[in-house]
């Protein structure tokens, strides 16, 4: 039974991407220096299985890279190290590199060499910035050609015991503890093993890449044929690896199970007894895993020897294949706790310990009390209570494991446009509203097939199921577009690590509020929201802030503030950006406007402020010569203001001079739905989305004026607006010419308004938005289409569009005039 | 209707080695033909919503199970003179390739006629004819009972023109 491995690989980047993110959180959550030993364990525990996970998948640098990065961790953790900002930022740096290293993978490549090797020296040179002689050791693993101390210090132990992450068949590092010529390892797994995901061939499969095994099978625990579960691993193996590799090349090869198994690794003859000793100085603990350990020897070593030199060939397969197809009890998932209920809590003190963390804290000044706290934290469950342990691990491995197997990425999935993760909530109660409307919709049915229409109590049963079917109708569809919701937090998540990195580089002092994250949107709205919410907040802390001289001197705290908040109206998100900064100088803006001729000199000086501030969103308004003289980077105001209004949304800025300045970002929720009035022209139905109208109004013919014979503009209040036949734009004969006899909507599109001829006003309702392009191509005029309740296809009129359109050459429409 | 109606229409279901079977159809007394793996399904005709300015061949788009399919009149496309829809007059639905993907578009047609199962070495390049259909879009002629059919390459035909993908339109 072979696996392909490369089916889990997604779902390791996912979730190796989610616990750098929570790395990055908890490192930004360190700063201070005050040491919060759940963060350190938190940011250790995401290393620990990136590491993990990368060596599994042969992914050797990244895991050589974390190898080294979970070992100054883990000296934190202990509480050896001190937590600095230095080391803070290097472990940034680190999990940014990580990242690329990720995505680098996914994209099937490998990060440049020298960079991760950079990186790789910094935080070595940090690990054994206290006990230098050791630096040359510990570089070892990463491939230098220093020469090798000698090991006189304790710490310069470390370097060699601390475990070699590669489990893929690169050679051994130089290493003086590897200097034995193999190992005994009894393996015994606990019946929850292979329920955890892990398939001993596979592990067999890795020592055989050590060197030449022997395998001496102990098939004791066997129970009769009629008890047998066809999950539990009965089998219990000898193993004798013939090899110069170290001990912790060993352990790596059963790191995933530890704690899942009995396991006892000792050397082949004596000497290397000596070496082991004096690779760890502190001798405490190789004594604490003998025990037990000889045990166990003692227990397997007498049941039998046969060598066999193929691992993989016979024994680890027969527990997984061999027992099933006979074992009719096979789905009688009830533990059968007799043969190793005795074993497990045995070895309960101590089989965690004894494998990786051996290797993880080498240097650990006190290894009989350190021990204990950290493996419970970073191995699963402890097993000391036997009934619990393997219905805990099992299930959440059962749970994850068939969902990465369904999609089978056999190709390599391009960045993460295929998948989300979504909560097991939404999807319930997605389940849930399906059964209501099939029972409603059998109902329905069955009042149907027994319908008469001159029954007025079956006619008003009827009715019911009608309104209760379209009440089941729309909360399915609101739980389906739920689904596609993630809350905020996914996109202000990289404003904290930004803000800090910014201010730092500004010499700013800035702190950064956020609010309103569990405010859930859309994926896709989320996805392209991102890059103009980091502009944003890098020109509030870029332009927007004041350095903390300016900032005293104006009488403000040092201290600037950029706060960002969400929040939902509406079928609307908004999403502010306020910073209590210099706010923009309205004749700044002013000049630069005149100077490029957007701006007349003799209407500056009435123009009202928001309008001035809309001109930073003009195109070539540029940033960098704007407000401030930092340097702006990336892309302008006008593109942001062009994806918002992509999005459908709009923004808008208020600002005050010394007090700072609020950008307001209003989006839809969902770019599947719309929020539309069904208009009507010549005999055809639009929609016009709700948020492009300002107000509809009968005309009166007294505010209605021509401009050069031709152009009409409409008076509505102390505004012109021109007059937009939608009928003329279309080629449609409208119900009447006369603008008295139907109806002007004010929409806005794009910055400018228009008055949009229309015969009548329908309902307005919700809808789907189809595209158009898919089948046909784009449309001008048109954003796309949707159907109607009575299966008809509407289209979505564009408002942009439509007055661009108006104003091309070779319609007969007014200009527009002056506002 | 639906693609099985199309199929039980031939006499002769399976095609032989070398041979691919053709949907035919009839307009202004012609027949052509089709690629029969092209064809989603059949239709009766129904109304359709216009897409404003459009070339007139494009009566519109209908809402086919969820999704919105332009519906060409083929008449119209061949500049064929106009026929008023009555009950035979049915829309073809399409699978039609280009270079980025797949789109799925109707063709009004004045009735469907057969399905034809024809040798590929059957097939004659058009000759240069003044007719009506631009040769572009005539993937060969091909001769059945003394009758001749048009097959077209609808890809050429439908991605051609106003059709075409990501037009002039922003």
């Amino acid at each position: 039974m072979s696996i392909d491995v490369s089916q889990f690989y997604q779902t390791f980047f996912e979730e190796s991407l989610e616990g750098l993110d929570s790395m990055e959180a908890a490192l930004l959550g360190l700063d201070t220096g005050a040491v919060d030993l759940d963060a350190i364990h938190a940011i250790f525990r995401a290393a620990h299985s990136i590491k993990g996970g990368s060596a599994t998948f042969g992914f050797t640098q990244m895991a050589e890279f974390t190898h080294v990065m979970e070992t100054l961790l883990d000296e934190m953790r202990e509480g050896r190290r001190e937590v600095t900002q230095e080391a803070v930022n290097l472990l940034l740096n680190s999990v940014d590199l990580l990242r690329e290293m990720i995505e680098a993978a996914q994209a099937g490549t490998t990060v440049d060499e020298a960079q991760v090797g950079e990186v790789q020296r910094r935080l070595e040179a940090m690990l054994h910035g206290e006990a230098a002689a050791a630096a040359p050791v510990e570089a070892a693993p990463a491939e230098d050609a220093t020469p090798p101390a000698q090991a006189g210090e304790p710490p310069a132990a470390e370097a060699p015991a601390a475990e070699t992450p590669a489990t893929d068949e690169e050679g051994p590092a130089p290493d003086p503890a590897g200097a034995t010529t193999g190992w005994r390892i009894v393996f015994r797994p606990y019946e929850h093993l292979l329920r955890t995901g892990n398939d001993p061939v596979r592990m067999f499969r890795e020592l055989g890449f050590l060197g030449e095994t022997e395998v001496t099978l102990d098939d004791s625990r066997l129970p009769p044929f009629e008890d047998m579960d066809p999950e539990v691993p009965y089998l219990a193996w000898t193993l004798v690896v013939h090899t110069d590799a170290p001990r912790d090349r060993v352990e790596a090869v059963f790191e995933w199970v530890e704690g899942d198994c009995e396991l006892d690794i000792q050397p082949l003859g004596g000497a290397d007894e000596a070496t082991s000793v004096a690779a760890d100085p502190h001798g405490e603990a190789a004594p604490e895993e003998t025990p037990e350990a000889t045990a166990a020897e003692a227990e397997t070593a007498a049941s039998g020897e046969t060598p066999k030199a193929a691992p993989e060939a016979a024994a680890p397969d027969e527990p997984a294949a061999e027992p099933a197809p006979e074992a009719p009890a096979a789905e009688a998932h009830d533990e059968p706790p007799a043969p190793q209920a005795a074993s497990v809590p045995e070895p309960a003190p101590a089989p965690a310990p004894e494998s990786t963390p051996a290797a993880e804290r080498p240097a650990a000044p006190a290894p009989a009390a350190q021990p204990a706290p950290a493996p419970a934290a970073q191995a699963a469950p402890s097993p000391a209570p036997p009934s619990s342990q393997p219905s805990t691990q099992a299930a959440p491995t059962a749970k994850a494991s068939p969902t990465p197997a369904k999609p089978k990425p056999a190709a390599r999935p391009k960045g993460d446009a295929g998948s989300i993760r979504v909560s097991i909530d939404k999807v319930d109660a997605l389940i849930n509203m399906v059964g209501e409307l099939v029972i409603t919709q059998s109902m329905l049915s069955q009042i149907g097939d027994d319908f008469d229409a001159f029954d007025l109590a079956a006619f008003e049963k009827l009715k019911d199921g009608l309104a209760q079917l379209e009440r089941n109708t729309r909360e399915l569809q609101e739980s389906v577009m739920r689904i596609r919701m993630l809350p905020i937090s996914f996109a202000f998540s990289r404003f904290p690590r930004m803000v800090r990195d910014l201010s730092q580089k500004l010499n700013k002092k800035i702190e950064l509020r956020l609010s309103g994250e569990s405010t859930e949107l859309d994926k896709t709205v989320m996805e392209k929201i991102g890059d103009p919410l980091v502009h944003l907040v890098r020109n509030s802390v870029d332009h927007g802030i004041e350095p903390p001289e300016e900032r005293l001197a104006a009488g403000k705290p040092e201290t600037g503030v950029v706060h960002l908040n969400a929040y939902h109206q509406g079928g609307n998100i908004v999403i502010e950006i306020e910073d209590d900064g210099r706010g923009l100088d309205r004749d700044k803006i002013l000049a630069k406007a005149v100077e490029r001729g957007l701006v007349q000199p003799e209407e500056a000086a009435q123009l009202p402020d928001e309008r001035v501030f809309d001109l930073i969103f003009e195109p070539g308004f540029s940033t960098a010569e704007q407000v401030s003289d930092v340097s702006g980077r990336g892309v302008g105001m006008d593109v942001v203001k062009r994806n918002i209004r992509e999005l459908g949304g709009t923004i808008e800025i208020a600002s005050r001079p010394g007090e700072g300045t609020t950008l307001t970002i209003r989006l839809p929720l969902t770019l599947a739905i719309l929020d539309g009035q069904l208009v009507q022209v010549g005999g055809e139905t639009y929609i016009l989305p709700l948020v492009s109208i300002v107000e509809s109004l009968q005309v009166d013919p007294n505010h209605l004026n021509q401009v050069a014979g031709q152009a009409e503009v409409y008076q509505v209040r102390d505004e012109f607006v021109p007059v937009v036949r939608l009928h003329q734009v279309f080629g449609l004969t409208p119900r009447s010419e006369r603008l008295e006899d139907g109806l002007l909507v004010i929409v806005e599109g794009d910055g400018q308004r228009a008055g949009l001829f229309v015969d009548d006003l329908l309902g307005q309702q919700q809808v789907v938005i189809k595209s158009l392009e898919c089948n046909y191509k784009p449309v001008q005029g048109i954003s796309g289409a949707t159907i109607l309740g009575d299966g008809t296809v509407a289209l979505i009129l564009d408002v942009a569009g439509l007055i661009r359109l108006a104003k091309a050459p070779g319609l007969r429409t007014p200009r527009e005039a002056a506002a | 209707m639906s693609m099985n109606t199309a199929l039980e229409m031939g006499e002769n279901p399976q095609p032989g080695e070398g041979e691919a079977q053709y949907l035919t159809f009839l307009m202004d007394g012609e027949e052509y033909g089709v690629d029969i793996l092209r064809v989603q399904e059949i239709r009766g005709w129904d109304s359709v919503t216009a897409i404003p300015n459009s070339p007139p061949y494009l009566k519109g788009v209908i809402n086919l199970r969820g999704s919105v399919v332009p519906i060409v009149d083929l008449r119209l496309r061949f500049g064929l003179p106009p026929l008023e829809y009555g009950p035979t007059t049915v829309v073809i639905i399409l699978r039609v390739e280009h270079d980025r993907g797949e789109r799925v578009m109707g063709i009004v047609v004045d009735a469907v006629s057969d399905v034809h199962n024809l040798p590929a070495e059957g097939m004659k390049p058009p000759p240069d004819f003044g007719g009506a259909v631009d040769l572009d879009f005539i993937a060969g002629l091909a001769l059945v009972d003394e009758r001749m059919i048009v097959v077209l390459d609808i890809d050429r035909l439908l991605n051609s023109g106003e059709l075409a993908p990501e037009g002039d339109a922003p």
